[in-house]
């Protein structure tokens, strides 16, 4: 029941969204603030002088060649890499006001509020449920019912409810590769961050699968704001807000999507976007 | 010339040289299998022959007495209950004490240890450990539990035991992690997870039927070893589940009634080669079972 009317709700607000976008305005206030960050991989420098905004409550579509250092650039706001001893951020990464790469900062309190969605689905092999319950009982102590209603909140927020509902105890590992990830990003979710990342979330999935992640990622900024690594420069087109081209370990340029596609300011956007190279 | 540049117009090849090629190469082929069902042959005839000896004569040797009456001396009808008993505690007892200590060396050298140094060497180690004669194991104990504490023992048995489980077990839990993928790892993390959190309830858990298959082939080897128990637990002809006494177990008593010139001894150590090898058996099949269900 609630699960029909969120999908329907949920198309409606992607196709208001597609509407809208062109038009729109960017949110001015900035979840994530990036000033010159410098990044290595040991002494290989992978990303330079970086500076943008992720604005609140809109979608950040990142964009350029392989190499370019895009995923290294998501990887460093939840600080996944700081799991790898030799790759090292400098510069700074302000959300509340406060630099996240600071070795003061908790890190496993920094990744509740700025949550990931990986490439391929990543099930855990226990049961749907459980899948979901994981990450809420990292960080907080539900009763049986509250944490119930979470679970199902997180479903139906990922537009998967209707179809795991009625087996919500068999393995997560059974589910199909389009329902996986939609069951990711109900994990994801259930622990209520803030910011939520997307690392070329669709380019393990069917066409089908793809449509629904796109949907549910436009119905999803409502709540979060939300940054988005891809490959594909429609995909980019159809999701983001603002777009950012990176080539080579820089940033070359950050726009609203509509000016970005039609009228960027950068010979290399340009090239990039008509498909000169990469 | 063209020909040969161009594949697709080569004129039609010359059938001669295919014929003679392909006879010579179907000749090599049926000599490779010849020697190879061979070797297979030459095996395969032991080891049924090993089996069909075990077999009919552990058949001939079984009875019930053999697992309700205790060893005896020669003549009066004994079994092997005190035997099988031991065996089984000390094997009970090294797997209990060796598991989780082979589970904690194997998950620190896949999820902490990871291209150190000090991993590296702890991992070679461990590999020595597994190949090494286990009489040395045997001796190893002798001088560290026996020695010192003025006599064999239970104990000692079960420490030789739990030593040889160990790198088995370090090396399927290392090995089953390793083929976790690390997105995996990443999707705990990253959900804010602490890292011994991500390591007992996912990786763990992951791996699970693949170390608990290491754990029984494992157990399959330290069930049926004899050279650490001689020097350990040494054996016992009477009942006892007293750890800090000798102790019987099966492959000593065979070993021991094996050698013996009394007939009735002979049989039972036919019987309890049986024993050991049907448990082992089990133990093997159990484990792939296993492994197969889950994977």
């Amino acid at each position: 029941m609630s699960g029909t009317m969120t999908e329907q709700t949920g198309q409606n607000a992607s196709f208001g969204g597609m509407a809208a976008r062109s038009s729109a305005e960017l949110n001015k206030t900035a979840r994530i603030s990036i000033r010159n960050l410098d990044f290595y991989y040991g002494t290989n420098k992978a990303l330079k002088a970086i500076n943008i905004d992720y604005p609140e409550k809109q979608v950040t579509g990142m964009i350029g060649p392989s190499g370019c250092g895009k995923s290294t650039l998501l990887r460093i706001l939840n600080r996944m890499f700081s799991l790898y001893p030799g790759q090292r951020a400098t510069g700074e990464v302000l959300m509340d006001g406060k630099n996240i790469l600071d070795d003061s900062v908790d890190m496993n309190e920094l990744r509740s509020k700025v949550g990931m969605v990986f490439q391929k689905p990543t099930p855990f092999p226990m049961t749907i449920y459980e899948n979901i319950a994981f990450g809420i009982r990292l960080h907080e102590k539900l009763s049986r019912s509250e944490m119930d209603e979470r679970i199902e909140w997180a479903l139906t927020r990922a537009a998967i409810w209707g179809e795991v509902k009625d087996r919500l105890n068999a393995s997560a590992m059974g589910l199909s590769g389009g329902q996986q990830q939609r069951l990711c990003i109900a994990r994801t979710i259930a622990v209520r961050p803030e910011v939520i990342l997307f690392d070329e979330p669709t380019s393990a999935l069917d066409p089908i699968s793809t449509l629904k992640i796109e949907e549910l990622i436009d119905e999803l900024k409502r709540d979060f704001t939300i940054a988005i690594v891809t490959h594909n420069m429609q995909q980019a087109a159809r999701c983001a807000d603002q777009v950012a081209f990176f080539y080579l370990g820089e940033l070359i340029e950050v726009a609203p999507a509509a000016q970005l596609f039609t009228a960027p300011k950068q010979q290399k956007t340009q090239e990039y976007i008509t498909g000169r190279f990469g | 010339m063209s020909a040969t540049t161009q594949p697709s117009l080569a004129p039609a090849k010359n059938l001669a040289v295919a014929a003679r090629l392909g006879s010579s190469r179907r000749r090599s082929d049926v000599i490779a299998r010849f020697l190879s069902l061979l070797a297979t042959a030459i095996g395969l005839v032991f080891l049924t022959s090993i089996l069909v000896t075990l077999f009919y004569k552990g058949f001939n040797a079984m009875n019930l007495s053999v697992f309700t009456e205790v060893t005896r001396p020669p003549g009066s009808n004994g079994g092997l209950l005190n035997a099988i008993v031991g065996s089984l505690i000390q094997v009970a007892l090294g797997t209990a004490i060796g598991t989780p200590i082979g589970m904690l060396v194997g998950t620190y050298l896949a999820e902490y240890a990871r291209g150190s140094t000090f991993g590296g060497i702890v991992r070679f180690v461990s590999d020595i450990l597994l190949s090494a004669p286990s009489i040395l194991i045997g001796l190893f104990v002798y001088s560290l539990l026996v020695l010192p504490f003025g006599g064999f023992s239970g104990w000692a048995g079960v420490a030789a035991l739990a030593i040889i489980i160990i790198p088995i077990v370090v090396r399927t839990t290392e090995d089953m992690l390793s083929l976790i993928p690390n997105t995996l790892r990443e999707a705990v993390i990253g959900l804010g997870s602490p890292k011994w959190k991500m390591i007992v309830l996912v990786c763990w858990r992951s791996a699970i039927s693949g170390i608990i298959t290491g754990v029984l082939l494992g157990i399959a080897r330290i069930a049926g070893e004899t050279a650490p128990l001689l020097f350990t637990s040494l054996g016992n002809n009477a009942w006892s589940t007293d750890l800090t006494q000798p102790m019987p177990s099966l492959p000593i008593t065979i070993y021991s009634y094996a050698g013996s010139p009394f007939q009735d001894w002979i049989e039972l150590a036919w019987a309890g080669a049986l024993v050991i090898t049907l448990a082992v058996l089990g133990l093997n099949i159990a484990a792939r079972s296993l492994f197969s269900g889950k994977k």
